[in-house]
Parts: C-alpha cells; sequence; structure tokens
C-alpha cells in the first residue's frame, strides 16, 4: 500500500498538503465576524489531512462550534474559503454534505417521535440514499451506538447519554467519508466514553476521517493522530500529535552530584533556561540532541546518574498555548 | 504531516447506497411525506382539528334546540346561512366555515405555520436537516406545502363534520342555492367541495404570513401568535370605514367571496378576484420568507 494518498476518486480539485496528502478539510483566511463586531473566528487555515483523526481543541468560547458551523455551511463566513473532501462550501454542499456526518452542537430531535421515527425523518431528508435500505440502515446504526432496546422509545425519554448516541446514530446512518463530532462524549458515563471512543476508532480505520473536537485531552491523545488547537479566535497550533507536542519546550533534567558544572555543560550546549538545584540541573531541550548534550555532560566529567526528557502532556501544552484564565473571552 | 500516519486505505468516494433514480421531485417526496406524518400526527395539531369539528357540532346543536322560526330572522341577522340550516342539513356545513373562518381556522393554521421554521430552530433540528443536506429553498417547499395541506385539512374537518351532523339533525335533499335555483344534494356537496378549495387557498395565505415569521424568530410561540394577531388586525382594519380605499387589497377582502360558489351559475368574478389577490400576497411573503431563510446564519 502506498504512504500517500492520491485524491480520492470524485474529488474534482486535487487538495494537496504540505506532506502531498489530500485534505478532507481545509479553510484558508476563514473569518466570521458577528454583527455585533465581535470576532469569533480569525484568519483560520486548517488542514486534515484524509484519514486523520483530528482533535479540534480549544476553551469555551474559543471559536470551535463557529468553526464548525462554517465547516458545513450553516453560517456564512465573513471572508476566507472552505473546502470539505476537496470540494468548496458552501457551492457545492449538495454534493458534498451527503459524505459528511455531523453532531454539531449536541444531538436535536423531536421530542415526541421515537428514536427510530427520529431517524426514519432524518433519513428522509437525505435525498441521495436509497428509501429501499432505509430500515436496515436504520436498525443498523441504532445497533452500532447500543441504542436497539431504545429504538421505540420517545427521545423525550432519553437520558443525556442516550441522546448523545441517537446523535451518533444519526451521523452513522449511511457511511461517511468525513464524521464532524462536536463534544461527542458530553454527558455521556466512563462506559459511554469508552464506547465512542472505539466507535471513532472503529469509523476511522475504515478510512473515514474524523474531527472531534473535545475538552478531554485524554481523550485527544489516545484517539487523534493530529490536533489543531484554537484560543481567541485563532489556530495556535496544528499539525500531528507529536509535532504539536514536541514543539513545546521538551525539558532535559539531570540528577548529579554537581548541579553547576551540569549546568554550565547545559548552557555551554545552548540550551535555554538552564536552572540548578541541589540535586541536579535542568534545561529546556529546544533543538538540540539530547545524545549530543548527554554526551557532552559525560565527556566534561560530570557523573551522571539520571538523565530524564520531560515531555509536557497535551493538558500543559493546551494551558500554555490558551492560557491558564478562567474567564470567558469578551 | 507524517504520511505514514495516514497509511490508510482510501474510500473510493463517494461510497455508500447509490442514490435513487427517478426525477427529483420523486425523492423530495420521502420529506414531504415525513413532514406531512409529523404535522398531522402532532398531538396538539389533532386536538385543533377536534376543536374545529367539536364548535362545528355545538353550533349544529345550538340551531337544533333554539329552531328559530326561519321567518323571524331578518336579513343581515347571524350568519346569512344560519335559516337555512333548518331547512337543508347542508348548510351546517356553510354556516361552520362562515363561523370559523374569521378565527378559528387562520388561528390553527398560524399555529402550524409558526412552528414550521421557528420550531425545528428551537428543537435545533433545523440545523441537522440543513447538514443533511436540505437545500433551504427546498426546506421551504416542503413547508408551505404541508402547512397548506394542513389548512385544507382543517377546512375539510369543519365541512365533513357539518355535512354528517347537518345530515343527523336536519332535513336531508334538493338545496335551494342564494340564487333561488334548487338543484340536488349531490350538486350541494360538489359545491361544498369548491368553497373548501376556495378556502384552503385563503388559509395558503395564513401559511405563507406564519412561515415568513417563523423564519424571523427562534421561539415558535412569538411566530404563532404573531400571525395570528397580524390576521386579527387585519380584519379590524377591513371593519373600519375610513379605511375602505386599502380594504380590497387586505388579504381578508374576499374571504367570504365563496358565497357565490353558491349561486347557479356560478358567480366566477369574485372568486377568481379573491385568488389572484391571495396568489399575490403568498408570492410576496414567501418571497420574503425565502431571501430570509437562504441567508440567515444558523445559529440555533
Amino acid at each position: 500500500m502506498s504512504t500517500s494518498l492520491a485524491a480520492a476518486p470524485g474529488t474534482t480539485r486535487a487538495a494537496e498538503g504540505a506532506g502531498g496528502t489530500a485534505l478532507a478539510v481545509e479553510t484558508s483566511g476563514l473569518t466570521k465576524r458577528f454583527r455585533g463586531g465581535q470576532v469569533a473566528v480569525a484568519d483560520l487555515d486548517l488542514a486534515v489531512p484524509a484519514g486523520a483523526v483530528y482533535g479540534f481543541l480549544g476553551p469555551n468560547g474559543s471559536g470551535k462550534t463557529t468553526t464548525i458551523r462554517m465547516l458545513l455551511g450553516l453560517i456564512a463566513p465573513t471572508s476566507g474559503t472552505v473546502h470539505l473532501l476537496g470540494r468548496p462550501v458552501p457551492a457545492e454542499r449538495a454534493a458534498v454534505l451527503p459524505r459528511v456526518g455531523a453532531l454539531v452542537e449536541g444531538p436535536a430531535f423531536h421530542p415526541y417521535l421515537t428514536g427510530a421515527e427520529n431517524l426514519r425523518r432524518a433519513d428522509a431528508a437525505d435525498r441521495t440514499v436509497d428509501a429501499r435500505t432505509s430500515r436496515a440502515r436504520i436498525a443498523a446504526a441504532l445497533d452500532r451506538v447500543g441504542l436497539g432496546a431504545a429504538a421505540d422509545k420517545r427521545y423525550r425519554v432519553y437520558s443525556l447519554g442516550m441522546r448523545q448516541r441517537l446523535g451518533l446514530a444519526m451521523a452513522l446512518l449511511r457511511p461517511r467519508d468525513l464524521l464532524v463530532l462536536d463534544e461527542p462524549t458530553n454527558g455521556l458515563d466512563p462506559q459511554g466514553t469508552r464506547e465512542v471512543r472505539a466507535l471513532v476508532r472503529e469509523v476511522a480505520a475504515e478510512g473515514t476521517t474524523v474531527v472531534v473536537s473535545t475538552h478531554l485531552l485524554a481523550e485527544v491523545e489516545q484517539l487523534a493522530s493530529h490536533v489543531g488547537v484554537m484560543s481567541a479566535g485563532r489556530l495556535v497550533a496544528q499539525g500531528t500529535l507529536a509535532e504539536v507536542t514536541s514543539a513545546t519546550t521538551t525539558r532535559v533534567e539531570v540528577e548529579c552530584r554537581a548541579p553547576h558544572a551540569a549546568a554550565v555543560v547545559l548552557g555551554d550546549a545552548g540550551l535555554a533556561a538552564v536552572t540548578a538545584t541541589p540535586g541536579g540541573a535542568g534545561a529546556d531541550l529546544g533543538a538540540a540532541d539530547p545524545e549530543q548534550v548527554l554526551a557532552a555532560l559525560v565527556a566534561a566529567g560530570v557523573g551522571v546518574r539520571q538523565f530524564v526528557l520531560h515531555r509536557s502532556t497535551l493538558e500543559e501544552l493546551f494551558v500554555a498555548l490558551t492560557g491558564e484564565g478562567f474567564d470567558v473571552r469578551a | 504531516m507524517s504520511a505514514p500516519e495516514l497509511a490508510r486505505p482510501t474510500p473510493a468516494a463517494p461510497r455508500g447506497p447509490r442514490g435513487p433514480r427517478g426525477p427529483l421531485a420523486l425523492r423530495d417526496a420521502r420529506l414531504l411525506g415525513s413532514e406531512l406524518r409529523l404535522v398531522l400526527t402532532r398531538r396538539r395539531n389533532l386536538v385543533m382539528l377536534a376543536v374545529l369539528a367539536l364548535a362545528t357540532v355545538a353550533i349544529g346543536v345550538a340551531i337544533e334546540w333554539t329552531n328559530p322560526d326561519p321567518g323571524e330572522l331578518q336579513p343581515g341577522e347571524g350568519p346569512p346561512f344560519l335559516a337555512s340550516i333548518t331547512e337543508n342539513g347542508l348548510f351546517l356545513a356553510f354556516t361552520a366555515l362562515v363561523a370559523s373562518l374569521p378565527v378559528f381556522l387562520p388561528l390553527a393554521v398560524s399555529v402550524v405555520s409558526g412552528e414550521a421554521i421557528a420550531g425545528e430552530a428551537s428543537t435545533g433540528t433545523l440545523r441537522y436537516l440543513l447538514v443533511t443536506p436540505v437545500d433551504r429553498t427546498r426546506l421551504l417547499a416542503v413547508k408551505v406545502l404541508a402547512t397548506a395541506f394542513y389548512g385544507f385539512v382543517a377546512s375539510m374537518v369543519v365541512v365533513v363534520t357539518g355535512v354528517v351532523v347537518g345530515a343527523l339533525l336536519f332535513p336531508v335533499g334538493d338545496i335551494t342555492l342564494l340564487s333561488g335555483t334548487t338543484v340536488s344534494y349531490g350538486e350541494g356537496l360538489w359545491r361544498l367541495l369548491l368553497v373548501a378549495l376556495y378556502v384552503s387557498a385563503m388559509l395558503t395565505t395564513v401559511a405563507a404570513l406564519g412561515l415568513l415569521v417563523s423564519t424571523l424568530t427562534e421561539v415558535p410561540v412569538a411566530a404563532m401568535s404573531a400571525t395570528a394577531i397580524t390576521v386579527v388586525l387585519v380584519q379590524i382594519l377591513q371593519a373600519v370605514p375610513q379605511l375602505s380605499a386599502i380594504h380590497p387589497w387586505l388579504f381578508t377582502s374576499a374571504w367570504l367571496s365563496f358565497g357565490d360558489l353558491l349561486r347557479d351559475p356560478i358567480a366566477y368574478d369574485a372568486v377568481a378576484r379573491g385568488l389572484a389577490l391571495q396568489a399575490g400576497w403568498i408570492a410576496v411573503l414567501l418571497a420574503l420568507a425565502w431571501a430570509r431563510l437562504t441567508t440567515k446564519d444558523v445559529t440555533s
């Protein structure tokens, strides 16, 4: 199998990312200014490679949902362009949106209809599917999210978790090339969260690109191949999970009897933020090669007991990128 | 981006079931069917139909009890067909239509049409319909057809209840029309169907108004009440003699012209004018609703 992805057949535009891979989601200069003058999203350049599981992160009010609404053609961008699966949105949304399953800002259904009736209505709205397979697809989607037994209960008596599952079932009513899931684990218990994680893996393994916005950073670390981080309407980091987490400071921690000597070596090696404590020394690794740093320490006669590379967790990165604050952005 | 991580089979796109064959209009019939089922099975909408039927029964029973001597009624006293009901049960249906046309029927249509877009927006289902995707113009068309059909069903409920209750309480047989000609009971039923269709056309204007208001808000109750109040307001304007200059252009002005369908031969002039006036209003209201719906940001 080739390691580079050719543009999927049916795409009219060769959306090529930096690595030569097709992009399932691509925005350029995407900006939304609401009528009040508030800029919700500014100059956003998203690049989600085909086949990726893209963790879309950001604090509340950072513009994630507004971005997702623009991706799906629900609100019109003030400026900038959106391409989904290589096609421009909203211009060609009629052709591209049937290939996209979405869960936007929580599930929404008619409360007085049953789960199955709600899905029947959702399926009837899709003019590109075969009505004859409707019943089977609805039953399969309900089973897939574990709602088979509650299919004939009214939506109003569903628990929050069941509602969330029904939303996922709607997104999975037919095979999709792209899933956009906004907070899919919201309101789910730990078992439900695990199931959603398994579901996303399963769908991704079938080749579907998944964009998942979530606050659960541990989830993203387990699931995502790529991440994008938004803060105050701007994209502050984007790339593979490894790229993004390594972009932040990796600390070198050296445990030794001669902390000052070690600190000098670290400083000479060009490392920043050098500190010396009674038990050892530390510094930001930056672009330096850790093996050469260790060799330099040993060559300088520093008796190294322990040499640790401390990578920041996604949570530390997230806080570093988006701020510690608890206040809602004005 | 590291390419190896993405080494997954690319699905042939688009995957899944191929679209159904056949004309596009037929594919949209599924959504229309779903919409009709939604409108016609919702308990609140059924209760409103039941109230219309009950009102018709109440008129019939009240007349049967009081049973006025037709000679005692002066011209212009009471609904125009009241006196004739005791002669022929078929007139109960006409009387019930006249009685429910100013308020009950428009109110029922206001509720259903006000709900149409604003209701979907308030539950959030509007965003999911639009990402399905349902084209916004298509969505409006489906909503118009479904609410107009509800108006037709509502007027047919009044007519059918009127015919049945009228046949049970009063004499049935050949019917004397407003022009003095006597026609068969069957011909009377046919005229009644024409009247119901005319009333449905009048109610379609209310449906269009309700849809326009419904695109302006996310609160269905606000859309419903604004629509109903507008209909009442227009009828008040209609009753103010000083405003006679605008009366011919108010959409309620031709509502009662269906009396002309009960002449022999049928006097089509007023009926045709009434239909043309409604068509104009419907076109304007729907154009505004379309302009609003197709450009609005859906943030609900």
